[in-house]
This record gives C-alpha cells, sequence and structure tokens, in this order.
C-alpha cells in the first residue's frame, strides 16, 4: 500500500522522553574478571568476541603487512621465499577463519539480535558463552601453529601438498580451524533459534529488520556449511597424520574431492562473510538518508537467495582443475545467476538513497563505500564466472582483487559501518565525528589504490602467491603497496578515537542516530535484560518517512553533519517548505 | 502456559514454558540437521570411491566381523525403543521407570562400544588397518610368494604355502596376494592394495566418529539420570528427555546406514 505523507510535518507521536541514563547497565553491573569470563549476557559475550576478534584483525594485517612489503621489490624484498609462503598462508587463515567469519555475526549479531527483536537474551545463553571459549581454543591452536614456524600451503590446504609434501605445522592449523567452525555452528543455531522463536509481540517476520533477516540467512549458511568443512578438515588430518590416502593420488585418493568438500563449505562461507555486511548496510543507509527501505521484502528474500543459491556454484573455484565440461557450464551459469539476488540489493539501496535527506556521519561514510566496493567487486566476479574468461584470470591478482574488494570493501566496511552506528549503544559514549570520518576517507583511498592496481597486474598475468614478479609489474606493486600503507593507517585510527571515545567521549542519548529499530529504545548503555518490559511492536522497522519508531512513537530530531543540532545544516535535497509528496511503502 | 509460567524449570529469559521448549527442540532439530550434513560430507566421499573401486571395496568389506556388528545393531535399535519409553516415563511424572529406561538405555549403549573395541582388536590383531601396518602385512605375504632370494612359487604353490602356514600371514593379506597373482595394474581384476585401504580408512573414521557421538550420548543420559534423580526432571519439563532422545535417534539412525555400507558392502559376492 502507499500513502502520501507530508514532509513538513511528519511526525505521528511526539518522540518518547529520553529514558533516565540506567544505573546500573551491563557494563558496570559487576566488575570483576570472573564476572566477564562467566557471563552468559549476550551484550558481554559479544564484548568478548570484538575484543578477540580486534586481536586477529591485527595480526592478520601484519601478515598482510609483510606480504606487501615483500612484493616491494620484483625479487622478495624482506623475507625469503619460505617465509613468504607463510605470512601469506597466516593472512588469510587468520582473517577468514578468525576475523571475518565471527566478525559481524558474533560481535554485532550477538549484541543487536536479541534487542532488535525485543527480547532478553538469545536463545542458549550457555551455548553462547561456549561458543567463544571454543572458539578461543581453535584460535589458540592456529596462533600456536603460527608461531611455532606457521603454515605454507595457502589458506586453502590442498592435498597432496599439504598431507605429502609440506613441511609446515598444518596439524595445529587444521584443528584450530576445525574447532573454531564449532564456535561458528553454535552463534548461527543460536541467533536462528531465538529469531523463530523469541520474537517480540507484533514482531513478525515481515517487520523484522533487515540485519536480522541477513544473519537469518547467515546462520542457515553457518549450520548447514560448515559441518561438512568439519569434516573434510578431520580427513585431511588423518591423511597427514597417519599417511593414509583419502586424497593422494599415489594411493587411490582423489585430491579434487578435497577440492570439492572445501569448497562446499568455503564458497558459501563467503557468503557468511558478506550477507551481515549487507545486513548493516540496509540499516545505516536508511537511517542517515531518513528513507523508509526501498523493497523491504526484495531485500529480505534475495538474502535468502543468496544464502540458498550460494550452495549450488562451488565448483567455480575448480574451473582449471580438470572438472567435466558440462558442470563447469552448470557451475558458471549458477555463478552468474547469484548476482541477481545480489544486484537486487544494490538497486534497492540506491533507490533509498534517491531524494533522501543524506548526512555523512562515519558510519554512512562506511556503508556509501561498502555499496561502492561492493559493486565493483561483484561485477568483477562476473568475469570470474565466465568460463573463458576464468581460464585467463585464473589464480592471477585479478582474483586476488576481486575478493578484496568484496571482502575488504564489502565486509569490512560493513563491519565497521556497524561497528560505528552501533558503538554509542554498546558503549553509551560518542566517538569523535572528525576523526571518524577522516578514517572512513583514508580507508576508502587507501583501499582503491591497494586494489586496483591489482587488477591491472592480474589481468596482465601476474599469479597469486608468487613472492617474484617481472620488472613490467615493479610500479603497480609498489603502488599497491603505498596503497596498503595508507588502509593499514586508516585502519589503526578508529583503535585510537574509539578507545578514546571510552574515557573522553560525549554520552551518548538513548537514540542518538534517530533510528526506528527497538534496540534504540533502551538506554545507552543497555541494562542486563535490554527491556524494563516486553516491547509491542506495531509497524515496520524503517518508518523513517512518517517517523516513527517501531513502536509507534515519534522519533527524536536526527543529528545533522558535523554533529551540528538540529535539521538546519542537512544536506541533500529537502525540498521546497511545506508538504511534499512522498511516495512510501508501508511495511508491515 | 499461564499456570505453569512460575514453574522452577523457566529460565529467566523465557516469556513462558512453552517457548523454552519450543526453543529446546528447535535447537535440537538444527543440530541434528547440521550432524547430517556432518556424516553427509564422509557419505559422500564413500559413495565417490565406492562407486571408482566397487571391487576393492567389496574384498576389504568382507573381512570385517559382521557378526558383532550385527550384535550391535540390535542393541542400538532396542535403545531407541527404551529411550522413548523413557519419554513417555517423563510425560508422566513416573520417575523410577524414567531412570530405570534410562539405565538401560545407556547400558546398550555402552554394550555397543564394548563390542565395538573387541572389533577394534581384533582388527588390530590381524594388522587390518591402513598405513604402515597394512602396508607391511601384504608386502610380507608379497615376499613369501615372491623371495627375493630364490624362485617365486607357482599360483598353486602359493595357494598351499598360505593353507600351510596360518598364522604366518592374515587372511585378508593371503587373499589379496592370490586374487593379484601375476596380474597387470591394468587388469580388471587385479585389487589395488591402496584402494583397500581407502575402504579402511573410511571404516575406521565412520565408526570412530560415530563411536565418538555414542559416547557422548552415554555422557548426556547419564546426565539426565541424575537430573532426574535429583527431581529437576518434573512432566512439564520432560523435553530435555525428548532433546536427548531425538539426538540419541539419529545417532541410531546413522549406524543404520553405516552398517549395510560398511559390513555388507561384499554380500553375496566372489571376489
Amino acid at each position: 500500500m502507499s500513502v502520501a505523507v507530508s514532509h513538513a510535518a511528519p511526525v505521528a507521536a511526539p518522540p518518547p522522553p529520553e529514558p533516565e541514563p540506567a544505573k546500573t547497565n551491563y557494563l558496570n553491573v559487576s566488575h570483576t574478571i570472573w564476572s566477564w569470563l562467566f557471563t552468559v549476557d549476550h551484550k558481554r559475550i559479544g564484548i568478548l568476541y570484538l575484543v578477540s576478534i580486534t586481536v586477529f584483525f591485527i595480526a592478520g594485517g601484519i601478515a598482510a603487512g609483510v606480504v606487501r612489503l615483500n612484493l616491494l621489490s620484483p625479487n622478495g624484498a624482506i623475507v625469503t621465499e619460505d617465509a613468504y609462503n607463510r605470512a601469506f598462508t597466516a593472512h588469510g587463515v587468520m582473517m577468514l577463519f578468525f576475523f571475518l567469519i565471527p566478525a559481524v555475526p558474533a560481535v554485532l549479531g550477538n549484541f543487536f539480535i536479541p534487542m532488535m527483536i525485543g527480547t532478553k537474551d538469545l536463545a542458549f545463553p550457555k551455548l553462547n558463552l561456549a561458543s567463544w571459549y571454543v572458539f578461543i581454543i581453535g584460535a589458540a591452536l592456529a596462533i600456536w601453529s603460527v608461531l611455532a614456524g606457521g603454515i605454507d600451503t595457502g589458506w586453502t590446504l590442498y592435498p597432496p601438498y599439504s598431507t605429502r609434501a609440506s613441511q609446515s605445522n598444518v596439524i595445529p592449523g587444521v584443528v584450530g580451524v576445525f574447532i573454531s567452525g564449532f564456535s561458528s555452528i553454535m552463534t548461527g543455531l543460536n541467533i536462528m533459534v531465538t529469531i523463530h522463536k523469541m520474537r517480540a509481540p507484533g514482531m513478525t517476520w515481515s517487520r523484522l529488520p533487515l540485519f536480522v533477516w541477513s544473519l537469518y540467512a547467515t546462520s542457515l549458511i553457518q549450520l548447514l556449511a560448515t559441518p561438512v568443512i568439519a569434516i573434510t578438515l578431520l580427513l585431511l588430518t588423518v591423511e597427514r597424520a597417519w599417511g593414509v590416502g583419502i586424497f593422494d593420488p599415489a594411493l587411490g585418493g582423489d585430491p579434487l574431492l578435497f577440492q570439492h568438500l572445501f569448497w562446499f563449505y568455503s564458497h558459501p562461507a563467503v557468503y557468511i562473510m558478506i550477507l551481515p555486511g549487507m545486513g548493516v548496510i540496509s540499516e545505516v543507509l536508511t537511517c542517515f538518508s531518513r528513507k523508509n527501505i526501498f523493497g523491504y521484502h526484495a531485500v529480505a528474500w534475495s538474502s535468502m537467495g543468496i544464502a540458498v543459491v550460494g550452495f549450488l556454484l562451488w565448483a567455480h573455484h575448480m574451473f582449471v582443475a580438470g572438472i567435466s565440461f558440462y558442470a563447469a557450464l552448470l557451475f558458471s551459469l549458477l555463478s552468474m545467476l547469484v548476482a541477481v539476488p545480489s544486484a537486487i540489493k544494490v538497486f534497492n539501496w540506491t533507490a533509498t538513497l534517491y531524494r533522501g535527506s543524506i548526512t555523512f556521519q562515519a558510519p554512512m561514510l562506511f556503508a556509501l563505500g561498502f555499496v561502492v566496493l561492493f559493486t565493483i567487486g561483484g561485477l568483477t566476479g562476473l568475469y570470474l564466472a565466465t568460463l573463458g574468461t576464468d581460464i585467463h584470470l585464473h589464480d592471477t591478482y585479478f582474483v586476488v582483487a576481486h575478493f578484496h574488494f568484496v571482502m575488504v570493501g564489502g565486509m569490512v566496511m560493513g563491519y565497521f559501518a556497524g561497528l560505528h552506528y552501533w558503538w554509542p549503544k554498546m558503549t553509551g559514549r560518542m566517538y569523535s565525528d572528525w576523526w571518524s570520518r577522516v578514517a572512513a576517507a583514508i580507508i576508502i583511498v587507501g583501499f582503491f589504490l591497494t586494489f586496483i592496481p591489482q587488477f591491472w597486474i592480474g589481468y596482465h598475468g601476474m599469479p597469486r602467491r608468487y613472492p617474484n614478479y617481472p620488472d613490467k609489474f615493479h610500479v603497480f606493486n609498489v603502488m599497491s603497496t603505498a596503497g596498503s600503507s595508507i588502509l593499514g593507517l586508516g585502519y589503526l585510527l578508529p583503535a585510537f578515537y574509539l578507545t578514546l571515545s571510552l574515557f573522553y567521549g560525549k554520552k551518548a542519548t538513548a537514540n542518538p542516530w534517530s533510528a526506528t529499530g527497538l534496540e534504540w529504545q533502551t538506554p545507552s548503555p543497555p541494562t542486563v535484560h535490554n527491556f524494563d518490559s516486553t516491547p509491542v511492536v506495531v509497524c515496520g522497522p524503517y518508518e523513517y518517512a512518517i517517523g516513527v519508531d517501531q513502536m509507534g512513537r515519534g522519533l527524536p530530531e536526527p543529528p545533522g553533519p558535523g554533529g551540528a543540532e538540529g535539521p538546519e545544516g542537512r544536506v541533500g535535497i529537502t525540498g521546497p517548505p511545506g508538504p511534499m509528496k512522498k511516495e512510501t511503502e508501508v511495511v508491515g | 502456559m499461564s499456570a505453569s509460567t512460575h514453574s522452577s524449570v523457566l529460565k529467566h529469559h523465557f516469556e513462558d514454558l512453552g517457548q523454552q521448549h519450543a526453543c529446546e527442540r528447535l535447537g535440537i532439530w538444527m543440530f541434528l540437521a547440521t550432524e547430517v550434513l556432518f556424516f553427509g560430507g564422509i557419505f559422500g566421499a564413500y559413495t565417490v570411491y565406492r562407486l571408482w573401486y566397487p571391487h576393492e571395496f567389496e574384498l576389504a568389506s568382507s573381512h570385517l566381523n559382521r557378526t558383532i556388528a550385527t550384535v550391535n545393531t540390535v542393541f542400538l535399535i532396542t535403545s531407541s525403543l527404551t529411550m522413548t519409553l523413557a519419554i513417555r516415563a517423563a510425560k508422566l511424572g513416573d520417575r523410577s521407570s524414567l531412570i530405570r529406561n534410562l539405565l538401560i538405555t545407556a547400558a546398550l549403549g555402552t554394550a555397543f562400544m564394548v563390542m565395538k573395541g573387541f572389533e577394534y582388536s581384533a582388527d588390530l590383531h590381524e594388522r587390518y588397518v591402513p598405513g604402515r601396518m597394512f602396508q607391511g602385512e601384504y608386502e610380507a605375504a608379497l615376499r613369501a610368494v615372491f623371495p627375493t632370494d630364490g624362485p617365486a612359487l607357482t599360483k598353486e604353490q602359493a595357494e598351499e604355502y598360505f593353507k600351510a602356514h596360518p598364522d604366518e600371514h592374515q587372511k585378508w593379506a593371503a587373499e589379496l596376494v592370490l586374487q593379484n597373482y601375476g596380474k597387470s595394474l591394468n587388469d580388471p581384476t587385479y585389487r589395488d592394495p591402496g584402494r583397500v585401504q581407502l575402504f579402511l580408512c573410511f571404516y575406521y573414521i565412520m565408526t570412530g566418529i560415530h563411536g565418538l557421538h555414542i559416547i557422548i550420548g552415554i555422557g548426556c543420559i547419564l546426565w539426565l539420570v541424575w537430573e532426574a534423580w535429583r527431581g529437576t526432571i518434573p512432566p512439564e519439563n520432560y523435553s530435555t528427555v525428548e532433546v536427548v532422545s531425538l539426538y540419541w535417534h539419529l545417532v541410531d539412525a546413522i549406524w543404520l546406514f553405516l552398517m549395510p555400507l560398511l559390513y555388507l558392502a561384499g554380500s553375496g559376492m566372489h571376489h
């Protein structure tokens, strides 16, 4: 149904009075170390995950720094070729399995899913805590394998190299990944059951915030794909430890079977990484453009579409591995198909921005960066899904650049957007507006400088994972390394201003962005049980046009740019004074 | 459900017991889905190799102990019955029957594992283990037929030799050597020892993982016994028993697939 609403006086109800900052919130309710290590509060577990994955983000970043620095000169600038192999493997394993996979689901999902659907906790709080311990055990093994000399197989661990030839610490690393997979399953299961069974009265499926929908789709993949990598890694470990030949062609095994099983998880896994980021973007874009989401159902169902189709295209990683031509044809077609729901999202986000009154706070800058970078990453993915071009581009820097555009330009941007968006709610403090916007700008510029040259050198034939390259690629590699140092600086900035905000930041109001979700109806930081009484939901998640939150109450005045209070500083198309006709979809 | 809202078994973050039970049930079903995918991966790998190497798999399977497997199947199916009776007892609030049925279930599970232990130990004794043990045994039998310091035995002599020295060489090794006597690697009746070992890999990994699941299940059942004995499983909280039973039935069902795939692969075929 569509209604015409007045732009001038849209508020249906007065905003609720600012709630008294709670005397006891989830942070100050207790202070001992044990109250953190044995907590079953989903918010504290989210913080535990936040701290843990930050460590891995830094460690993986250092490994990436070693790789980029070494590529400064055509014959390796700083480390031996063997150490180079270990560095890029460490970078891949730590970033993928210990940062990207848990980043949004286990930090922001853990923290905000119960708050967004209006409940006190996830369905299984103890399982939630157990998942963190399992993650830490897996992480400890992985760190140990890196400190004890590292793994040189690449994160893909292809046998028979990884089982017969490699002289590095394959087993502890693989067991670490195996164990941490269970924490991913536990988180996914918990979130999925919570979304099914714990929604507040009135929170129907079509009133769920899109972040919740995207986490639902993510959890589906976590539940159904992760066990397959578990059994695969187990077989790999057995083969390496006992010298039997499950994947070893010399003993009757088939290395391609490993690749099939590995990618059956690891391809859907990239959707575990990107889908939550997409959910964050839907939240942030609507809030900072003061618009209802365009095409709620299309965006929600495209998440499910990506999750389902994402299971059916793993073998596009194996086009040159000798699979059947007809299989390759089918997997190529299915790979193209997954671009459709992804494009649906991008089109709907763009339509959401259209005629919005946009402000450019840090979350919005990260979100806009996501849309641009993800679109480039997605479109270059089509080159790789096409059989003919993939033969040329396979295993080159083109793949590396594509993957980083989606994962770093997409997911890491989405993660930072979410972290900046929800930071005031999580900590009760506002961070520096100016510094955060500077950081977003630096990250976007550094990102382009790092990865655009890699498309070029990849297209012209530089293979991935090689420590040496011909002189003609020198200047591009130098550009890329220079860009990565800018990128690294951009990632360091939030570590400073977010930490400083904890001590010197302005106290955050309950709803500093004037957003509609239920999580903003609690004090900042929230109390232990989130809500004093169970909230009752009366409308869809993004009623910015009529200016009500999900409980049907008015919204406070949104902030202007640069922290200016009030609407006078807002930029973008706000229209002439007086009533403005806006076609808008009322959801739910 | 309003009557049970103030029950002592209601956890603080749920609205009522109905919601709590719905969460528990959905949670265990989703967990079972992950288990199916977990075993699905290895069943898939098994299927691939069985289709490629049907004869080696038949040969390897025929040397496993079917008697123990059959007895174990009976144990597990019976334990599923007693597990279901335990749910009924929990629903009716019959505590002694609940504890009795749970203990029988745990005992049957333990019996399964004990039999499995005997079977593994027999396999180990026959050196029917992939890797160095298998390789060594096979090569020893090969050396006996094709000695390095003398003329090779004819096929008849080799059969006589293995019959006359049943304790020196394992039956499976002798059979494999005789089967392959004088055959080239391309001969369709040649049985590749590497592929025979492949079957054994699957045998040990699949039964090993399954056994681990049985042990975890026994642990859960004993925990239920403890809870029932303390009186914390009142009739309105019987879903705790149901949750464990769903897991137990899945482990049972997986065995019903493992049994024919591993033990009956060579049935009725002469190799």
